[in-house]
Formats: structure tokens, sequence, C-alpha cells
């Protein structure tokens, strides 16, 4: 069946089965910069945010969220339209295979928003349910301090 | 000194990877695609009887079911290595014995996932239990025979003896031990372990297979080893080299768990048969039972030295889990010798011994630190012990003991893969200044003397601090085995397609390639459109392992992209009417050396020679192999807290001074030093394969395996001190292994320093540690 819903600010149609993840039903429906890590909850490559909060896509079913807004990590910057967050990311280095980079970007990116000056401890707590194997995570911590940086400094609002 | 090379230049992919736009090998899709599922053993040993999958096959949407039945019966090896592979060839796609829990019993091809799964509960497979080997000690020798009369062979001429369930053995001499060892006034001997392990790249592994409008068979997947996969589907497979194409996409990590052909096959005979496009990804279950990990080690050193440090035998002697089959075992085994024994190379009398085994456990495979990762657990400690009994500081001991340029060790000859190794002199080094600035960083010497016994600062506390260190090295590519190659070609605007074998697994080698052709061509990276890898459009390369991108595939770009330079010199003093001695590049044109006003662009060179006189494609392909594997050097410096009523080691900073000769670009090389390291730390601390009496992994997933997040990590600092290897490109050499060794060695010490205690067996975990404080 298709149905409705909010996905990076537009009107979105999904073709779905009542029973599919909400990992499953972006992906099937090409969002596939949502990735599938463990599909146990386990370690963040899927997260979405659902009304601006973190969460992993396959814990949740599809159809218990249309009413919310979803955002994918194109939802806060493209390829032709990075995010300043996004452009830390591979100004830091934090982007080494880059699979947990989709869901890495929106945790960061909801830490952010709410709280634009971290400290080191909060970043960290903020990125503690996605997993990365690459980096060691330092090159990570560094981006998130990096854009909160320029936000202070540019005197920038988190968009 | 560089203009584009040793520059922290931004991954070329690196914004297409942080807003989701990059394709990994799942997010490609087809229409009229089948979904595949694999039945995987849940026995540890056993014989298939019977399968009945007459039941699946009725199911509506089942297309196709693979089994012994219907699948001929060929020997190979699922390990990704150079041809002829030096791991035997003892495994079958789809055989009858299974031989470890989670080894393949069948597969199925339907219209969906669900449907295939479905499937796979309606296939009745009647199996007779036999009696496994769940200990790697009891294997050698044992009455239970782990590839008994199936034929499996090594395909070079090294021992093998399955009937006493060896699956490699490796011995190297240097002097005699025996005898120095004997002589020794001074020596001891200990038993270390080191646990199984599994790679986690949070991408799991995939495959999916389509025929193209020729009816070539085209497979995307999850591969560090896209050539080696294009050889081996068509060994086992059956379908000509000719009529395979194999396309790495963007690779969601490796780390030497995808040099290992597994899922391609599969795909492979389903799309072959069916004519269909086909899909397997593995789920995290999967990755962690059915492929391969770290092989579980046990070490024993001996070591005979006298009053002064000076060690005069040291005997390393390895027992290697393989597991069900023997992938890698024997180059695994044979790198825990020829990493670390050279590193001390004035000991005059060595002895390697070392055996893999088969038992029914998972199987090992390629893990980054390969075989050295295990052994520096003992090699690391047992140095320690040396300058702890003769009261030396063990900086200074490697200050003094450690290998120095134009020095070698016989070590190098001994010990190849498979075959004699290669006499290798050192070039660059820079361990010294590593082991000062390391030592400088992490405030060495006040802190070991502060935690010291002698201090008095950890007596009666509950938290106790030390620290510790251990040097460490590496190599860079397999000399006289790897090849790689590549191909550059110039266009219109000026820029180039530069198309490489090797195998950006993440790592950033596309980027750092890109940097050598600039360097050469003196013109921005940006101008390079990097394609990687593809066996129909990019020239061959053995593909990402033992730490040979940079220096060998490197070394190709630098060859290719110098034969480039010669071709544009010559159209550029054409063009300007001027030998091609009398012109250089210079920023992305040709320009007179004497009359620097006189010049042309890239771009209108490049259009000259396609579209105007004497016309011609400026091209190149260039090929590298390498005579020598120079080491990479590192020491690392490591401090603790250790709790003694909790059991908890706390790291509290982590240094690491690294030798990686010329960093090509210094973010991505010490990226891959910090991954490296907190990959150690957390192998060194809780990693492990925890195993159910009938031999089956209990901890199968990321919650309870327990991989490292943002909040375990310690203050990491790497420190990069450059060296220059004359052999590599721009004097680059390796980094991208050697820093997972120190975890282990380091943390260990340091505990010493804390409680005057040794830990023997990894992982250091609270129960272990509480019961090595109790003893």
């Amino acid at each position: 069946m298709k149905l409705p819903f909010k996905i990076n600010n537009k009107q979105k149609h999904l073709e779905l089965l009542p029973n599919e993840t909400l990992l499953q039903a972006l992906r099937n429906n090409h969002f596939t910069e949502v990735k599938c890590g463990c599909n146990e909850g386990e370690c963040g490559a899927c997260t979405v945010l659902l009304d601006g909060k973190p969460v992993n896509s396959c814990q949740v079913l599809a159809m218990s969220v249309q009413e919310k807004e979803i955002t994918t990590v194109k939802g806060i910057g493209t390829l032709y339209t990075p995010h300043l967050l996004q452009k830390s990311f591979a100004e830091a280095g934090a982007d080494q295979c880059g699979f947990c980079s989709p869901g890495m970007v929106l945790a960061s990116y909801s830490l952010l928003k709410e709280n634009p000056q971290p400290t080191r401890e909060e970043i960290l707590v903020a990125l503690d349910g996605n997993l990365c194997r690459c980096t060691g995570y330092v090159k990570i911590i560094d981006a998130v301090e990096m854009t909160a940086q320029k936000l202070h400094s540019n005197k920038l609002v988190m968009e | 000194m560089f203009k584009y090379v040793n520059q922290p230049i931004e991954k070329i992919d690196g914004l297409a990877l942080v807003t989701g736009e990059e394709k990994y090998t799942d997010d490609f899709s087809f229409n009229n695609m089948l979904y595949v599922s694999v039945l995987h053993s849940g026995y540890a040993y056993a014989k298939i009887v019977d399968i009945d999958d007459s039941g699946a096959r009725k199911m509506h949407g089942v297309v196709e079911i693979l089994s012994y039945k219907n699948v001929k019966q060929i020997l190979y090896t699922t390990a990704g290595q150079g041809y002829p592979e030096p791991s035997p060839y003892d495994t079958l796609l789809f055989g009858k014995t299974m031989r470890f829990v989670g080894d393949n019993v069948c597969a199925v091809a339907a219209e969906s996932k669900e449907i295939a799964d479905e499937a796979l509960k309606k296939i009745n497979v009647t199996y007779k239990e036999l009696k496994p080997i769940l200990n790697l000690a009891k294997s050698e020798g044992s009455p239970i025979i782990i590839h008994k009369d199936d034929g499996a062979f090594p395909k070079i001429p090294v021992f093998y003896d399955a009937k006493k369930n060896i699956a490699s053995k490796v011995e190297a001499n240097v002097g005699d031990f025996d005898l120095a060892f004997n002589k020794s006034l001074r020596k001891f001997e200990y038993d270390f372990y080191c646990s199984y392990a599994s790679h986690c790249a949070i991408e799991p592994h995939a495959s999916v297979s389509y025929l193209d409008g020729r009816g070539r068979l085209v497979i995307i997947s999850t591969t560090q080893v896209p050539f080696h996969v294009r050889r081996i589907v068509s060994h086992v497979a059956e379908i000509p080299v000719s009529k395979i194409r194999v396309i790495k996409p963007r690779l969601g990590g490796g780390f030497g768990g995808k040099q290992e052909v597994l899922l391609e096959p599969i795909v492979a005979m389903m799309t072959w048969r069916t004519k269909r496009p086909a899909k397997l990804v593995y789920s995290r279950r999967e990755v962690f039972k059915s492929t391969r990990c770290r092989h579980e080690y046990k070490t024993k050193f001996s070591v005979g030295y006298e009053a002064d440090g000076k060690i005069n035998a040291l005997h390393l002697d390895a027992l290697e889990n393989s597991g069900g089959y023997g992938s890698h075992s024997l180059t695994v085994l044979a790198n825990a010798g020829s990493k670390t024994l050279p590193l001390l190379n004035k000991i005059d009398n060595l002895r390697f011994t070392g055996m893999g085994v088969y038992t029914n456990l998972p199987c090992g495979g390629a893990y980054r630190g390969y075989g050295a990762t295990e052994s520096y657990l003992g090699y690391g400690q047992v140095i320690d012990m040396v300058c702890n009994d003769c009261n030396l500081d063990i900086v200074e001991y490697y200050k003094k003991w450690a290998i120095k340029s134009g020095e070698t060790s016989p070590i190098f000859q001994a010990l190849g893969e498979g075959k004699e190794g290669v006499a290798m002199t050192i070039g660059s080094t820079s361990l010294v200044e590593c082991l000062d600035e390391g030592a400088k960083l992490s405030n060495w010497y006040e802190k070991k003397k502060l935690y010291g016994s002698n201090s008095g600062f950890n007596k009666g506390k509950r938290l106790k601090r030390g620290i510790g260190m251990a040097a460490l090295m590496q190599g860079s590519a397999i000399p006289e085995i790897d090849m790689a190659s590549a191909y550059i070609k110039m266009n219109d605007d000026g820029s180039f397609n530069l198309n490489v074998g090797a195998t950006d697994l993440g790592t950033g080698s596309d980027t750092v390639l890109a940097q050598i052709a600039s360097e050469v061509l003196d013109t921005l990276v940006e101008s390079f459109i990097v394609y990687s890898s593809d066996t129909d459009f990019t020239p061959f390369d053995t593909g990402a392992y033992a730490s040979s991108t940079t220096y060998l595939s490197g070394q190709a770009v630098k060859k290719c992209a110098e034969e480039i330079k010669k071709q544009i010199l010559k159209v550029g003093a054409e063009m300007l009417s001027l030998s091609p001695d009398e012109v250089e590049l210079n920023d992305s044109r040709v320009t007179a050396k004497k009359q620097t006003k006189e010049e042309v662009s890239f771009a209108e060179i490049c259009q000259y020679s396609l579209y105007q006189k004497n016309q011609f494609q400026i091209q190149a392909a260039a090929s590298h192999f390498s005579q020598k594997s120079p080491p990479p050097f590192a020491a690392h410096f490591i401090e603790i807290e250790v709790d003694t009523f909790t059991g908890i080691i706390k790291v509290l900073n982590y240094v690491a001074a690294v030798d990686c000769g010329t960093p090509i670009n210094p973010v991505t090389a010490e990226g891959q030093a910090e991954g490296a390291i907190v990959n150690g730390l957390a192998y060194a601390l809780f990693e492990n394969y925890y195993f159910s009496p009938h031999g089956k992994m209990l901890n199968d997933t990321f919650g309870k395996y327990g991989v490292y997040t943002a909040f375990d990590i310690p203050p990491i600092k790497v420190k990069l001190i450059k060296s220059y290897e004359e052999t590599g490109p721009f004097g680059a050499k390796s980094i991208s292994e050697i820093n997972i060794n120190g975890a282990l060695p380091g943390i260990a010490n340091a505990f010493y320093n804390a409680t005057g205690k040794r830990l023997f067996n990894g992982p250091f975990t609270p129960e272990y540690v509480l019961k090595v404080l109790s003893e």
C-alpha cells in the first residue's frame, strides 16, 4: 500500500507493508542514505530524526510515525548544499568508510540544535548510540567541536 | 618540500559520504531481483545425511535452492589471496560436512527476503552429529579428524597434514637457540593467550549480481579484493573469467573481514542459473558467526638473557586456531613471527615455531594486525620483563637494541608467505625519535617512577595507576608477491581519469592516490577523477590488504603519472616550439624554463593532442611490485588505572608516536592510527567470542559482543614522526595495521607497573584481572 509521510520537509508517498520498519520502508523507497548495520537497534547506522529526535529507524514501525517529521541526513544538507556540520565532518576527517556517517551526523545535529555549545562529555553522551569502527571517534568528536566553534565565532544559529 | 603530498587534503568522497550520497553494495537493487538467504549449520561438526527441500520448493515465490545436491563439489579456499593461494583448498561452497556452527548448509533464492527466510524453515535437513573439537590445544593428532577423506590439499608445496588436523606449520631458526638458551644466565618461559575477535565493520557483508546486456555476470560486492573475487568465483561457479565483472562500490569498512570470498559465489550461481539479479545481505549475526574472525592464539615465549639485558636466545612458539577451514592459516602464522621478531634484530639465536590447527569453531581469516597483534601481547611483555629484571628502562632498551637503518634481520629472509621470505635492509626508520617523543608526550620517566613499587604511590590504594609502553613494527605489502597497477588518461579540460585496481574500503586511498598523482603532475587533486575498483575498467591490483595500498598502489600511480608527465612535456614543448628538456610543469601548465612567460595550459595541451596536430591520447598505465616490505614503526605509551575492587582497567591516556614514512595525507593517516588504537583497546579489554558447550557463538550481536562507543574512548594522542622511505611513493610507508598491536602489551606492562602482576591472557576482563590480582 502507499501511504503519505513527511520526509525532509516534503510530503512523500511510501510503498510499504503494514509490518515494515521505518528503516525498511525508507530504504525500499530509495532513501538509501539510511544505512542498515545490525537491524537490532544497536549500531545507530539507521538513525533518522523523528520530530528532531534521533531514533534507530530499524526499531520503529513505519506506520506509527506517519504524523511525525522524518529527517534523513539529506534533510539537513545535500552534496550540493551541505550543512555546516557536514562540511566540518569532511574537513575534520570524521569520515572514513562513511557507513556510520549519516547516523553520526544526525545524532550530532540533534545535539547541536538543542545545545550549540556542548561540553566534550555532552558530545560523548549524544554519540553513545552510534557505532563507528574506522575512526576511533577522535575526529568525529573533533568535527562536532569544530562545528560548535564555527557557530560560536560566526554568531550563527544552528539551522 | 611537497605541494599536494603530505597535505591534509579533504577526502575526495568526503562530502558525498557525509551527505549520504555515496552508494554501497546494498544500495543497488535491480528489477526482477531475487533475494537470497543462507541456511547455516547449528552443529559444530556434523554430516548431512539428507536435505529434503521439497516443501520449500513448493512455496510460492521460491525460485532456486542450492545445496550439495545440485552444486558441484569443488574444493577452494575462501581466502582472497594471490594465486596460487597459500591457504589450503579445504572448503566447499555447499558440502555435506558441517565443520562449525555457521557453516553453509544451503541457500534459497526467492521473490522476497521474507519468502526466502520462510523457505529456510521448510527445508528438512537430517544431520549425523559428530563429536567436535572445541579446544585448540586438543586438536593436533586427535582421533577426531576434521578434514577426513574430503580431498583437502595445499595449493602450494607447504607442510599440510589434515589427518593430524594440522592446517599449517612454519619453522624458522637463526643461530642455535637451544645452546644459547641453556647457556644464558637468566631465562624464563611464559605462555600467552589471545582470543577470537570480529572485525565489526559497520556495513555487513553483501553481494548483488546480475547479467548485463551481453549475458556477462556482474557482481557488486563488499570486497577488499575484487580481482581475487573474479578468479575465485570463476573457479567455484565454473564461469569463465571473461564472463565475470566485479565492481567494488563504496565499502563500509573491512579490516580484513572482506578479504574473504564468501557471498559472491552464491549470488553468482543464483544469477547464472536463473538469469535474474540476486542479492544476498548477511545479518549482523551471520557476520559474527559465519564469516571470518581473528584467529585464537596461544603463544609461548622462551627467553635467555644476560644481567645487562642482552638477549641471547628467544623462541616464539605459536599455536593458532584455524577453525573449521584453513583460510589465512599459514600466512597469519608466518606473520606472527615475521612482523615481530625482526624488531630486536640483535638477538643472535632465534627460533620461531608455529602450527595452525583445525577445530570445529569459527574460522579465522585476515584481521588488521594479521598475527602480529597476537604475538605482540607476549613479545611486548617479555621485553618488559627482561628490562625489569635487569633494572633497565624499556624505552632506552628499545633505543639501543631495535633495528636501525642499514641493518637487517635474518627473519626477513627466513619467514615468507608460503615460501621463503625476502632479505631486506631497513631503509627508513624514525623509531628512536618515536620513542623519545612518545616518552615526552606521556611523561614516561616521571610517571613510571611515580607509579612504580618503590614510590609507594599505589600502596594501599584501591585505584592503582600504571604506565606501560610497547615498540612495534609491521610491514608494507607482501614483497615479491603483491602487485598493483594504475591507468591515467588526460581529458580536454586538463583533468585526468585515474583508474586504479586499489580498493578504497574507507581508508581514503582514492584521495591519497590522487595526491600522489597531483604531486607528480603539479596539478590540483580535484583534477583527478578517481575510479576504484572494477575488474572491467581498472587494471589489476591484488587488493587492499597487508598494509599495501599507499606503498604499493601509490608507487604504481607515481610511475604512471611520471609517464603522463613525459607526454605532457613533449606536447607542451612542441606547442612552444621548444625541446622537452627546455620546459617544465608548473601549476597545471607547461612553461619554458628560461622565459617564464611562454606557457601552455594543461587544457590547451590536451586539446592540441586530441584535435589539432600529431593527435594521440595522452595516457599511460604502470604496474609496481616491491622487493621490500619496509616496516612502519611505532611507540605506544599507555597510562591506566586499575580498580582493584572491580577489576576494571580504565585507560587514562594513550600516546602513539608513529613512523609511516611520509604521511601522504596526515589527517587520513592519523585517522588510520586512531581507529586501529581504539579497536586494539577494545580487543585488549573485552572483545571475545563466547561459546556454548556445543561450539555456538553466544554473543553474536553488537550489544552482547561490545564495540567501543565514543563514550568509552580515552584521550588519544597520535603523533606522526616522519622518515623517508626511498622505495615508497614520496617516502611513504604503511600505517593501517601497525597501531592495533600496541594496546595488549602496553596495557599489560602498565598493569605490571601498577600492581607488580602480569596479564597473560587477553582480553583483560574484570573477571580475569580480579583472578590475577588474587593470585
